[in-house]
């Protein structure tokens, strides 16, 4: 569904990210780790729309993908920050937040749709007027979430949407994101630093440095060690270690 | 002992009346590496700041003991306190990008914490602050030196952060969150060159964070707060055998790349942990 060939995306000399592919099929999820600086979250940004200077080739759903992106690209795919309270504007309540994308997209229904919203990520219908400051976090992401999935898109870029919360609220949007790709058939792709994040939600993962996408495998593969690429098993190999330390495995 | 606090209860005003942040909590500190875990909101930033009383100043303390090396902290005046304030308790803060002085170069904000806290004059402190980088393992002490903290990377500025606490040679060093921000690699980079230099200068050492694993991997002993109060207290080695359903709960709720989990397990608020 999604394809992504020869990628490269530039920023006045560097070159952020070189000829990056990958492809993924309608209803997957695929993960890209990497460490800060390695390209990850450019790449995402370019199939956002949110970057227009990259070169290559993307597809969705056999379309080819423009640097201008019309309001059809934004209904079908939505991003969620890391930051939620970066992402959330100050003097928006929850409501008029969610109302948003309903307006631009002139989708109807807009009392129904928010109360559903909110709903489906486990929100109290009470927090509807309140203002992000009055949230907490995890709520924040939530209302986040809620947004993305107002335009009922069907693809979701998730740059690294749980490391701005603590591990107990980190569980809860996992599942609830793992849940609401289950029922709404949701293609992910999400970026992380945390391998353990990562394979918990995607199937697939791909490993970036320097710009360059390294190597891709399944979440199978990377759990068992069965890897290629000297930076994806360092990078186990620290994630595996602190997990060690644990003492915790069943 | 170099740190002891017993009963430290720390309470802020609100339209309904007192709020209670820190809820009697008790802890001593010697040559060793505590971690102190918990969620946002735990208390476990203001149980450490109150160490340097760093606290705002809405907020109204009371302890039956708080003391820094014999001194207490309670009744101590100003004076006293900037005696301890980055001289002898370094407090590492969670990102480099806001702790650290835009308008400054990286050698010149190390060189002024040295001359503030030794004297002598701005070349020897220059010098000290370019050894200072190298001891926290920067390749290039002497260019970077010169660099402003917009051309650092976090893990570099975090790097910068540390040399500028390590200059008076401080006896009790407090990271809170030292790490959130940066990447996993850095992340484990950062915590190794903070145990490394606690333990060879012989440093007292307050780890704070909200990832329980990390936090034991770098520590000797840790505490667990919940809602304001410690809720247990192990060793490092022991959290396996950790019993408080909360500390239990904040390890069985991480994903892991070792097995595979179809859903994580969410924690269970018990209303009975409130009452500690």
């Amino acid at each position: 569904m999604i394809l992504v060939d020869a990628l490269s995306v530039q920023f006045g000399t560097i070159e952020a990210v070189k000829s990056v592919s990958f492809r993924l099929a309608r209803g997957a999820a695929f993960g890209l780790v990497g460490e800060s600086g390695s390209g990850k979250s450019t790449v995402l940004r370019a199939l956002a729309g949110l970057n227009r200077n990259w070169t290559g080739r993307m597809m969705l759903d056999h379309a080819s993908l423009d640097a201008h992106r019309d309001k059809q690209f934004f209904r079908r795919v939505q991003m969620v920050f890391q930051d939620p309270y970066g992402s959330l504007h100050p003097r928006q309540t929850v409501d008029r937040a969610l109302s948003e994308p309903l307006l631009v997209h002139g989708i109807g229904d807009i009392d129904v749709r928010i109360a559903r919203g909110l709903a489906e990520v486990a929100l109290p219908p009470a927090l509807r007027y309140r203002y992000p400051h009055q949230l907490s976090g995890g709520q924040r992401q939530r209302v986040a979430i809620a947004r993305a999935l107002m335009a009922e898109p069907e693809v979701l870029l998730l740059d690294e949407p749980t490391s701005a919360l603590d591990v107990s609220v980190q569980a809860e949007v996992l599942n609830l994101l793992a849940d609401l790709r289950t029922a709404r058939g949701l293609t992910y792709i999400m970026v992380s630093h945390n391998l353990a994040v990562v394979a918990h939600l995607c199937e697939r993962v791909g490993v970036m440095q320097g710009g360059e996408l390294v190597e891709t495998l399944s979440t199978d593969d990377l759990r068992a060690g069965r890897v290629k690429h000297p930076h994806t098993a360092a990078l186990r190999e620290l994630s595996v270690e602190l997990e060690e330390t644990e003492g915790m495995t069943p | 002992m170099l740190v002891e606090i017993a009963n430290l209860r720390v309470r802020f005003p609100t339209a309904h009346g007192m709020s209670d942040a820190v809820r009697g909590v008790s802890l001593t500190l010697g040559q060793e590496k505590l971690g102190i875990v918990g969620e946002s909101g735990s208390g476990k930033s203001l149980t450490a700041r109150s160490i340097l009383r760093l606290l705002p100043h809405d907020a109204e303390v009371t302890a039956d003991r708080m003391s820094f090396d014999g001194i207490d902290i309670l009744t101590a005046n100003e004076a006293a306190l900037r005696a301890i304030r980055g001289k002898r308790a370094g407090l590492i803060l969670q990102d480099p990008k806001f702790s650290l002085n835009p308008v400054m170069t990286a050698g010149a904000q190390i060189a002024e914490a040295w001359r503030a806290h030794r004297g002598g004059t701005r070349k020897l402190a220059h010098q000290a602050a370019i050894d200072l980088l190298g001891q926290v393992q920067i390749r290039d002490p002497t260019r970077v030196a010169d660099t402003y903290p917009h051309e650092l990377s976090g893990g570099m500025g975090q790097r910068v952060m540390i040399a500028m606490m390590l200059a008076p040679d401080p006896e009790l060093l407090i990271a809170d969150e030292p790490t959130s921000a940066l990447d996993a690699t850095v992340q484990a980079e950062i915590l190794r060159l903070i145990e490394d230099l606690v333990s060879r200068r012989g440093m007292g050492l307050i780890l704070i964070s909200h990832d329980l694993p990390l936090v034991s991997h770098f520590c000797d002993r840790v505490v667990v707060m919940y809602a304001g109060r410690i809720v247990e207290e192990l060793r490092a080695s022991e959290l396996a055998r950790a019993r408080h359903p909360y500390t239990r709960g904040l390890l069985s709720c991480l994903p892991a790349l070792s097995h595979k989990q179809d859903r994580l397990a969410v924690l269970q608020r018990d209303p009975a942990w409130l009452a500690g």
